[in-house]
């Protein structure tokens, strides 16, 4: 167990590796209560509107949309998903920065429902739909980043077809007092195993989702990030976003850096931290990296020169003395199997 | 033949002056899945206490310090294709490395297999 954002949460259970093959072939609970998951009224989308690209004022309702708090640089505070619903937005935000998120929120002038109260649960993998459909029935009918209330056992869920390891599932909101029933109840079907943050880290990372605090924070841009697509169709002609003209300025011209990914040659993994060559020049630096289960090879993410950051660039990182020659190559690492609106 | 063991959980085997050393139950516990054991190559000296080997596990990389001084004589090359040994068979067919001890007078302060049990007990 180990202290984040104030939770005591589980590295492991039975270990990383026998985790994370489950959750690719059968279902994982993860506990992510730790996530801030906040209320706006839904009046409030204009002015939520002026802290992120997103487009949240034309959001369908039970649609999720992924979205970013930007500072007035265009550095990334925080990536959240924001959900429009009946009559009220519903964010959930990283458990680490979530009083920031909520400070820089409040200052412009959001009124703001914190939801300690909510635990939130994540149900990710391929039969994480029939054990949920089992016991929730409807949920099966949510399509990817689609969600809605649910009733289990005369407790009121809220239910997203979303996640975080690249596998379909659920994240599920549920009152903290009926948090724990329902852990039991899901994990009482023998589909389903506890996973801990080890695996979480490495799901997400074979899935080329950043994390944020590593691949993200306040010195990186969307574009940078290659997260440009957060950057709403509308919202980049109308701008109102912080720092819109730069970030419309390096969309254009390209940035100087880009977040890649890299595979990793022989065993050794590559960590937070190492510098990545281009021969003698150090040309980027590992943001998240690790063995990756699946792959049964290390994987990383790093911001790397833009000249050096196409597909295929042949690099090097840096360990403990030693060059590892890598490769860029697209992300995910791992294809993602997500059961999406009008999909097969 | 006598197993000795350190706080910083490593075990040593000691065969007259030549020491086989590797990282305890406990240890590969505590670390979870090993995916690559960095050992020392053969002809490398290394003193008590200091880097010896690092192991990477799928969360992080751990240094090993060598609990005793001396010469590296030989790396456990089958870690290099099969580094869960050390999670399997840590006391056994996953050691690290062998040594030739310089000075045996350093293994009086470590542990015998009783009193690092009694140790775990009281972690």
């Amino acid at each position: 167990m180990v202290s984040f954002a104030g939770y005591a949460m589980p590295i492991q259970y039975e270990g990383i590796i026998a985790e994370h093959l489950w959750t690719r072939s059968s279902a994982g609970l993860f506990d992510v209560s730790h996530m801030g998951q906040i209320l706006l009224s839904l009046g409030q989308a204009p002015l939520l509107e002026t802290l992120l690209p997103g487009d949240i004022i034309g959001l369908g309702e039970g649609v999720l949309r992924y979205s970013l708090l930007l500072n007035d640089q265009g550095g990334i505070r925080d990536d959240m998903m924001v959900t429009r619903r009946a009559n009220d937005l519903y964010l959930v935000v990283n458990g680490a920065v979530t009083a920031a998120d909520m400070a820089v929120m409040r200052e412009a002038g959001l009124a703001v429902d914190y939801r300690e109260d909510w635990a939130l649960l994540a149900l990710q993998g391929p039969q994480a739909v029939a054990v949920l459909e089992s016991m929730v029935p409807g949920v099966a009918a949510l399509r990817f980043m689609r969600s809605a209330g649910f009733n289990w056992s005369g407790h009121q869920l809220w239910v997203s077809r979303s996640g975080y390891t690249g596998e379909d599932g659920f994240e599920i909101s549920v009152p903290a007092a009926a948090a724990e029933a329902l852990a039991e109840a899901l994990l009482a079907d023998a589909r389903v195993k506890p996973i801990g943050l080890g695996a979480r880290d490495s799901l997400r990372l074979e899935a080329g989702l950043p994390l944020y605090g590593h691949d993200l924070d306040e010195t990186t841009t969307p574009i940078q990030a290659g997260l440009a697509y957060a950057i709403s169709k509308r919202r980049k002609a109308e701008g109102g976003y912080p720092a819109a003209e730069a970030l419309m300025a390096e969309l254009l011209d390209g940035p100087v850096q880009r977040r890649v990914g890299l595979a990793v040659e022989g065993k050794l993994p590559a960590r937070e931290g190492a510098t990545v060559f281009a021969g003698a020049l150090p040309v980027g630096t590992v943001t998240s990296g690790g063995f990756a289960p699946s792959l049964q090879a290390p994987i990383a993410m790093a911001y790397v020169a833009a000249a050096h950051a196409a597909d295929g660039s042949a690099l090097e990182i840096e360990v403990r003395g030693r060059r590892l020659a890598a490769k860029v190559v697209p992300m995910p690492f791992k294809a993602k199997n997500y059961v999406r609106e009008g999909g097969i | 033949m006598t197993t000795y063991f350190t706080k910083e959980h490593e075990w040593l085997r000691v065969e007259g002056d030549i020491a086989t050393v590797g990282i305890t139950d406990y240890a590969q516990a505590q670390l979870g899945d090993v995916v690559f054991a960095d050992v020392p190559e053969a002809g490398r000296t290394v003193s008590k206490g200091g880097e010896a080997a690092v192991v990477e596990s799928v969360k992080a990389a751990s240094d090993v310090y060598s609990p005793a001084s001396g010469e590296v004589v030989e790396a456990n090359a089958a870690l290099a294709d099969e580094p869960a040994l050390v999670n399997t068979d840590p006391q056994g067919a996953g050691w690290f490395f062998k040594l030739k001890l310089s000075d045996v007078s350093e293994l009086d302060g470590l542990m015998d297999e009783t009193a690092y049990t009694a140790f775990l007990a009281t972690l």
